[in-house]
């Protein structure tokens, strides 16, 4: 079985500029995969380039075993693509804008998949308006039906629910996730970590174009090995060594310490108790995604 | 070919849902230009024995409104959806390079033919104009309108702004149609010009629509749809290498 998405050795510059600077990553069928990074990382190059409307400057990628260059029809029928801008052509309704997309992919009488699209996101009672008289977040929308109407097996999704509202955000989700339980691909960027951490199995992120993790989720998560307490004490300052630790003082006036494992909040509360000092409030937290990331990023 | 079937026919639904502006502003244009030029050069000027200045008029703004609308459909299609970025609606399905050139080459021809069969229906309320060879007419029409649509998908790939293509508009094409005797016959201009304008692929054009209309022309039809002919077929192959190279495209 081919790999859904594979990139080897991309390079791409934008004349001095080195967006991408050696990417390789294999995407297996039927994963649910993120790609994160910060702004200017290269997600959106990487997403042009697996997609066609960018030529790399070296290294090849294959769609579904399809190279993107040297068998591009075959490599863009599996592949659907939400695009990040917010892109429209003004001269059509929704629905005609969806059925000419069908045609595009050499789809004709494609009303009932079209239905359900529109019906998945909401559309259904904006299908017979102009492209733009609809808000962004139904732009938005619209382009993620755009993308679906050939029901490609690999969907990359590039921020879809940024300036999305949260009752579409659950919707889409449930919608992308259904799809992903009927077999097919998904690859997202979003810079809501929840999102990705909820969401994808596996993630990789990205920095200056280069790949700096790649992981499980749930390894990602795990390397992090310790916790957080945050306490607000009284009377309010932390007993011996504990006041030299890296701590960092919360609005309110909460400590939030960051411990190695469970076994030290024994050994913070025993010297606490010992310098008579008073919990008043207390929460011992996982690390997230998001304190990964940064992390990561750091490093 | 259902590919290239829709885009045909989105290109087709894009100017026809604003044909005030794409088709009918073009025939009023052309028909101004028959009433001013007409009404001030009849008594002044014949240029083939036989034949009123207005009706020689005729078939030079008719062509002269298939090149123009031609070229303006296929480079502002692209241009515009370069700018807007909605491009990438026809850039990430499978469309081959050529259903991507056809489409927009067709499309184009289709509202140039459309608008210069709109301009010579008009002007017959006005004028008489004779129809000596109408296959003659029709092949340098349609032969005409492709050379003009394939520049300008050239130059909508190469713009990527308004002023870009206006620039395309007026330094290369407007001239090239002015000069190419639309208003007048070449003979009578001055010699050196005269030379200039044989090297003029628009003159060709005009000059063989005309022969369709007066069954004389300042050289044969032959000549001339050979010559328009092969202009053609270099440009189109011209045109499917830069699409199949990604230039400004797919950079
Ligand atoms: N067409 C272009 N010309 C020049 N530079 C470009 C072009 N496209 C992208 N870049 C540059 O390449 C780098 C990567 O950009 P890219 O859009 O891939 O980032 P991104 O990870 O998608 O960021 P964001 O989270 O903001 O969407 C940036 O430095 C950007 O300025
Ligand atoms: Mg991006």
């Amino acid at each position: 079985m081919s790999a859904a998405i594979e990139v080897d050795r991309i390079f791409k510059s934008f004349g001095g500029l080195h967006a991408l600077a050696g990417i390789s990553l294999m995407i297996e069928q039927g994963e649910f995969f993120g790609l994160l990074g910060p702004n200017g990382a290269g997600k959106t190059t990487l997403i042009s380039i697996i997609a066609g409307l960018t030529r790399a400057t070296s290294g090849i990628v294959r769609v579904m075993g399809h190279d993107v260059v040297q068998s591009y029809r075959a490599a863009r029928r599996s592949l659907g693509v939400v695009p990040q801008e917010l892109v429209f052509d003004p001269f059509f309704t929704v629905r005609e804008a969806l059925r000419i997309q069908s045609g595009y992919y050499g789809i004709r009488n494609n009303e009932a998949w079209i239905e359900e699209v529109m019906e998945h996101l909401d559309l259904t009672s904006k299908a017979d308006t102009n492209m733009r008289a609809l808000s962004g977040g139904m732009k938005r929308r619209v382009l993620v039906a755009q993308a679906l109407v050939h029901k490609p097996p690999v969907i990359v999704l590039d921020e879809p629910t940024a300036g999305v509202d949260v009752e579409l955000r659950q919707a889409l989700w449930r919608f992308v996730r259904q799809l992903n339980l009927d077999g097919h691909t998904i690859v997202l960027t979003t810079h809501y970590l929840e999102e990705a951490e909820a969401l994808c199995g596996r993630i990789a992120m990205l920095k200056q174009g280069q790949i700096v993790a790649l992981d499980t989720t749930q390894n990602l998560l795990n390397r992090h090995s310790g916790c957080y307490v945050t306490l607000r004490i009284e009377p309010d300052r932390m007993p011996g060594a504990w006041a030299s630790r890296l701590t960092t003082r919360l609005e309110g006036g909460a400590y939030r310490i960051a411990l190695k494992d469970y076994d030290e909040v024994e050994s913070l509360m025993a010297a606490l108790r010992a310098a008579h000092i008073k919990v008043q409030e207390m929460e011992v937290t996982l690390p997230d995604l998001e304190e990964v990331f940064v992390q990561v990023m750091k490093s | 070919m259902t590919g290239f079937y829709t885009l045909f026919y989105k290109e087709w639904l894009r100017f026809c849902k604003v044909s005030v502006q794409t088709i009918l502003a073009p025939v009023l244009t052309a028909l101004l230009y028959l009433l001013v030029f007409a009404h001030t050069l009849r008594e002044h000027v014949e240029v083939y024995p036989g034949v009123e200045y207005t009706a020689f008029l005729v078939p030079g703004l008719a062509m002269m409104a298939v090149l123009q609308n031609a070229f303006a459909n296929s480079s502002s299609s692209l241009m515009q959806s370069k700018m807007t970025g909605n491009i990438v609606f026809v850039l990430l399905p499978p469309l081959s390079h050529q259903e991507f050139f056809l489409a927009y080459l067709l499309a184009a021809m289709a509202r140039g033919l459309v608008v210069g069969a709109g301009v010579f229906a008009a002007s017959l309320w006005f004028v008489d104009v004779p129809f000596a060879h109408p296959l003659w007419a029709f092949a340098h029409a349609v032969v005409g309108s492709g050379v003009m649509a394939a520049l300008g998908v050239i130059a909508g790939i190469q713009s990527d702004k308004v002023d870009q293509l206006s620039a395309f508009q007026n330094f290369i094409i407007l001239p090239l149609t002015f000069l190419s005797g639309v208003f007048y016959s070449i003979h009578s201009l001055p010699p050196l010009w005269q030379t200039f304008s044989h090297f003029n692929p628009i003159f060709y054009m005009i000059d063989g629509f005309r022969y369709g209309f007066f069954g004389q022309a300042d050289v044969s039809p032959w000549l001339s749809i050979t010559i328009v002919t092969s202009s053609f077929f270099a440009l189109s192959l011209l045109t499917l290498w830069l699409i199949r190279s990604g230039y400004k495209l797919r950079h």
